[in-house]
């Protein structure tokens, strides 16, 4: 182990130059405007490949469907111009909105009405009408709430009982405002600069330019989102410019008052543990059990959530979905059925609100758990789509191409991704491997399953870790599809690791100076194979990529469960920690993920190829910058 | 949150005779002067629950609850009342309205429960697990000791009756078997594929089923079209539903339906669908499934209040008096009353005699007039009663406009409204109809006092 670590020492400063255009701005990790000014002039040509800056090439295997980007692009503009009979906007059916707050309402709004004109009485009549034209009996409104006309009852309700919650979405709506107007005046400042290459343009083109500049102190608040709680509104303006420019600070848990405001403005009840780690109290810990009942119960209070994203939360919370891809599909898929069922309220743009409706939902998912980097990745994703939308398509034809693109970003980030993956990766594994892979990957799971249908003749080494024992998960699909498998905790991998041939592992998210993230035990698995030198290889889809830099695993976490740990599960019996849960001398960390330094890593294998580790950043720069021309 | 309320609020139930009349269909009831179907409206309401629809048996019956809600909820709630006909049970109630359920989800809330248990949780759970059924189990309600053995006798009875026989998964999440105690004589049969499946079956009979549940509309509408025959939602459609889980009749084309879409598309979302059930513990559901790919199964789940919540049905005299005792006595949180420092609440309307004592947990209704010398303990009394001299009501009801005459005594009983009870009356364990004159000076014990 000791001779590993001396290496290290001289790859350290490899880290410091994060991204390869230091040359150019010397202070560019600590700004992350550089990565989209020096983008500026080749945002004008239109093919992201078609990039001469680069200093270091991307591995030539691009999948095809990274070439499709701008087909498709080109596909989805036309189908939003030429469908004429798609031009009507559903606002103009219901002029009052009411009645389009949720598709439940309308029928049911539609099939109420002609009983609540006659209220409380002739119920005989009604009655007898109904029932002879429908055999089974009708329905007769005997008591209406009395609203106010142009009000609809859904946010009479939201004002009379969720005040606090009422206040979160005008405290979104205004920072969205706040966004537009900032992005109005970069918008001012890039066509000041670049005032030929605009007047070419049209709306459109202009707009998408508008954006574009806006997109750093966008992809800024999606950290501030991440973290519920920063002083927003509280600075001035100069604050305001000043964080324009600087990474949003994260979330300190540890900062009191700063926790009692995020508090108020919480959807779910957040009990703070008592006993916490002293090196992680910066980290939200809640104590476990007390959330779950608490959401449930507000079920039907919470009027401003969407179904799907609720569901969604819940299933973080109890942790029925885990998993990095697993996650981000679930949650973009509830923005899915958030856009379906979306109506511009009147006098708001669907630009603006809706960003301020993700951002609400997002607020709420991060109280059931913190996000990972492939949830910030997608949720930047889909504002920026958002934001990017032309003004002139109507409300239809916005949504569609919202939901269109939703379903792109899944079906090409991730599920073509995997299949990248798993075709580039099934080319290392020979006959008679020994391959070790740690926890339940996503992404190694399809390359031992496809290798295995390939006819390889190799044999998979499972490691687990308790509390999730997820290991058993995978070893038990692999072993109904026929694969020779060995499981062992992680106690005893350094004994194993001498017949292990290759070290597969899966990672939460891959930041720029090629550190994994991932599974706590992860560092560990991959600290040991590179003692015994043994490769190991990380799969990873390119969207799970950050642009961040971070060194250990301790100013970003995840605290899990601490009961998890002091018990064991399925054996009520082993109850020794009973009780003291609550002492003060005693404190639980049950940390969820740990940082592998790129060192100990000999190989990330990624939808754009296979990389090393320190080929990172580049893949973050290039991939963000066809990010953005999506 | 696409979720429709229907309340089932019965409508003159045989089991409640003789306190239902002509004039108070059970959803009337009174519990603490209050009708019992205001109870669950709170309960709704404060679930921000405000479009609900309530079916009532009989058209007569219609009309009373419509009057009642549309004095008593007029701006506060949006609720549609259904007559449905007399005796089509439960499930018969539900397909005669079911061309107005719309929504995704459908929570089914019986109208007579008197409870504080969020139907918000259940919806919750049912939404977490995508089930088909969730269903609400309480705690068996433990007969306080305040009920020292005036009703005992009674209680042993009638106890068994509402029994459940509950099968759970090791997670305490998944319904795996119910059955009612009424079926059950001696022996129940358990599914072999079901038990199998789960593995392990935690079998419990201290819970009770509270008749809160949310159904997917697609199922139960479904179950109710494919079963013309089913008429009560526990007794039938619920374990059928738990029974078939594994082997699911309710959808039998939806495979097929799959397959004929395009290649490309559908492969996508099996990788999806793949990723997604990978990435959480399998319910045995999802084992069982793909152990065999052919089967369809769909989740029964279970939400269990916790024990100190309170959650009573009032489906017998005996829990007509049990609620009542209880909403002014230990769960006086759901009676929406301000208690006086003596645990009673004594309206400023109402006269009492002189040395007449009210005990705790008692209550007394607007106007109503106690003679002297009397003694009222753990009773309600209604509005506009009049009660004579030395009388003593211990743990009894006591409806609105009823006489008692001087000297009564009367323990366990109820007395509905407009009775009259004439000079040194004694009752233990009786009800009284309403309307009814019981005579002077009668000694009476466990009797029911109708009219033919």
């Amino acid at each position: 182990m000791e001779s590993r670590r001396n290496p290290r020492a001289v790859v350290d400063p490899k880290v410091r130059q994060v991204g390869f255009f230091t040359s150019s701005q010397p202070d560019s990790t600590h700004q992350p405007d550089p990565i989209a000014s020096e983008s500026h002039p080749v945002a004008s040509s239109i093919s992201p490949s078609g990039n001469s800056l680069s200093p270091v090439m991307i591995p030539p295997p691009r999948h095809n469907s990274s070439d499709t980007f701008p087909l498709r692009a080109a596909a989805a503009a036309a189908s939003a111009v030429s469908p004429s009979s798609f031009s009507y906007s559903t606002r103009r059916d219901f002029p009052d909105g009411s009645m389009t707050a949720s598709p439940g309402r309308v029928s049911r709004a539609s099939f109420s009405k002609p009983s609540s004109s006659l209220p409380g009485v002739g119920m005989d009549s009604m009655a007898a009408a109904k029932s002879s034209s429908v055999p089974a009996s009708g329905l007769t409104t005997v008591s209406v709430v009395n609203m106010p006309p142009g009000l609809s009852e859904k946010e009479s309700d939201q004002k009379k009982n969720s005040k606090p919650l009422k206040e979160k979405t005008t405290k979104a709506e205004r920072r969205a405002l706040q966004e537009a107007q900032r992005a109005a005046k970069a918008a001012a400042k890039a066509e000041g600069g670049k005032a030929p290459l605009v007047s070419s343009g049209s709306v459109a083109s202009t707009n998408v330019k508008a954006a574009k500049p806006a997109k750093p102190s966008s992809q800024k608040n999606d950290v501030a989102v991440a973290a519920p709680g920063p002083s927003e509104k509280k600075g001035g303006q100069t604050e305001k410019d000043r964080k324009k420019d600087a990474p949003h600070p994260r979330m300190q848990y540890d900062d009191e008052s700063r926790v009692v405001k995020a508090k108020r403005r919480a959807v779910v009840k957040q009990t703070e543990a008592k006993n916490r780690v002293e090196l992680f109290r910066h980290l939200p810990q809640y104590e476990h059990g007390t959330q779950l009942p608490d959401l449930e119960t507000k079920f039907f209070q919470l009027d401003p959530m969407h179904p799907a994203v609720y569901k969604v939360g819940l299933q973080y919370l109890s942790g029925d979905i885990s998993g990095g891809n697993a996650r981000c599909i679930a949650m973009l898929q509830a923005f899915q059925e958030v856009v379906k069922d979306y109506s511009t309220p009147s006098e708001k743009t669907l630009n603006r609100d809706m960003t301020a409706k993700i951002s609400s939902y997002v607020s709420f998912l991060i109280e059931c758990r913190p996000l990972s980097v492939s949830m910030g990745n997608a949720i930047r994703f889909v504002k920026n789509r958002i934001a990017k939308l032309p003004i002139t398509l109507s409300e239809s034809e916005a949504k569609a191409a919202l939901q269109s693109d939703i379903e792109r970003f899944i079906n090409e980030k991730i599920i073509m991704a995997d299949t990248v993956i798993v075709k580039h990766a099934v080319t290392k594994i020979r006959d008679g491997d020994v391959l070790l892979t740690y926890g339940s990957p996503t992404a190694v799971e399809m390359v031992l399953l496809h290798a295995h249908e390939l006819k390889k003749k190799f044999r998979v080494l499972v490691v687990d870790s308790r509390p999730k024992l997820e290991g058993q998960l995978l070893l038990r699909r692999l072993i109904k599809r026929g694969i020779n498998c060995t499981y062992t905790h992680i106690n005893a991998v350094s004994y194993i690791m001498h017949e292990v041939t290759k070290v597969f592992l899966g990672a939460s998210s891959v930041l720029s100076n090629g550190t994994v993230y991932s599974r706590v035990g992860t560092a560990c698995v991959a600290m040991v194979a590179s003692a015994f030198r043994v490769p190991v290889l990380v799969c990873c889809e390119a969207y799970k990529f950050h642009e961040r830099v971070q060194l250990d695993s301790i100013c970003s976490n995840e605290l899990g469960d601490p009961n998890a740990i002091s018990k064991v599960h399925g054996r009520e019996d082993i109850n020794y920690l009973d009780g003291l849960t609550n002492n003060a001398n005693l404190q639980f960390l049950n940390l969820m993920y740990d940082a592998t330094p790129s060192d100990y890593i000999s190989m990330i294998i990624t939808d754009y190829g296979m990389v090393p580790p320190t080929s990172v950043p580049v893949i973050v720069r290039e991939y963000q910058k066809e990010h953005s021309l999506v | 949150m696409d979720f429709q309320v229907v309340i089932l609020a019965g409508g003159f139930s045989s089991n409640l005779q003789p306190l239902v009349s002509k004039e108070v269909p059970k959803a009337l009831l009174p519990v603490a002067n209050r009708p019992v179907l205001s109870y669950v409206l709170d309960l709704l309401e404060s679930s921000n629950l405000k479009d609900l629809i309530v079916v009532v048996e009989g058209e007569d019956a219609a009309l009373k609850v419509g009057g009642w809600i549309s004095s008593a909820c007029v701006d506060r709630l949006h609720v549609e009342v259904a007559a449905v006909a007399e005796n089509v049970g439960t499930a018969g109630a539900l397909r005669a309205i079911a061309h107005h359920l719309t929504a995704k989800d459908i929570l089914i809330v019986s109208g007579d429960i008197v409870s504080d248990v969020s139907p918000g949780a259940v919806a919750a759970t049912h939404r977490r697990h995508d089930a088909s059924v969730t269903a609400m189990l309480c705690a068996e309600p433990v007969s306080g000791p305040s009920e020292s053995g005036v009703a005992g006798g009674k209680d042993k009875t009638k106890k068994p009756a509402c029994y459940d026989i509950i099968g759970l998964d090791s997670s305490k999440q998944f319904l795996l078997h119910i059955a009612t105690a009424a079926e059950i004589k001696k022996d129940t049969r358990i599914k072999k594929s079901i038990l199998c499946a789960a593995g392990k079956m935690e079998i419990r009979s201290d819970l009770m089923d509270s008749h809160i549940y949310a159904f997917k509309r697609s199922v139960l509408q479904k179950v109710l079209d494919q079963k013309p025959t089913f008429r009560s939602l526990k007794q039938d459609v619920l374990p059928y539903l738990v029974r078939t889980q594994l082997r699911s009749e309710v959808f039998p084309d939806e495979k097929t339906v799959e397959d004929n879409g395009k290649n490309n598309m559908q492969n996508n979302e099996v990788v999806l669908s793949q990723i997604l059930s990978n990435a959480s513990l399998p319910s045995f559901h999802q084992v069982y499934e793909s152990g065999l790919n052919s089967r369809k199964t769909y989740k029964c789940c279970v939400y269990i209040a916790d024990e100190s919540k309170y959650c009573v049905r009032l489906n017998s005299i005996q829990a007509f008096m049990d609620v009542n005792r209880d909403v002014i006595g230990d769960a006086n949180h759901l009676s929406g009353y301000t208690f006086s420092s003596h645990h009673n609440i004594v309206h400023p309307s109402a006269e009492l005699g002189s040395k007449t004592t009210v005990g705790p947990h008692c209550m007394l209704g607007e106007g109503s007039q106690v003679g002297d010398k009397c003694s009222v303990k753990r009773s309600v009394i209604g509005r506009h009663c009049r009660i004579g001299s030395n009388v003593k009501v211990v743990n009894s009801v006591v409806m609105d406009h009823a006489t008692i005459g001087d000297g009564c005594s009367i323990q366990g009983s109820v007395i509905c409204s407009n009775a009259q009870l004439q000079e040194r009356v004694a009752l233990r364990d009786c009800q009284v109809e309403a309307g009814y004159v019981v005579y002077a000076g009668g000694e009476h014990k466990g009797e029911t006092f109708a009219r033919k």
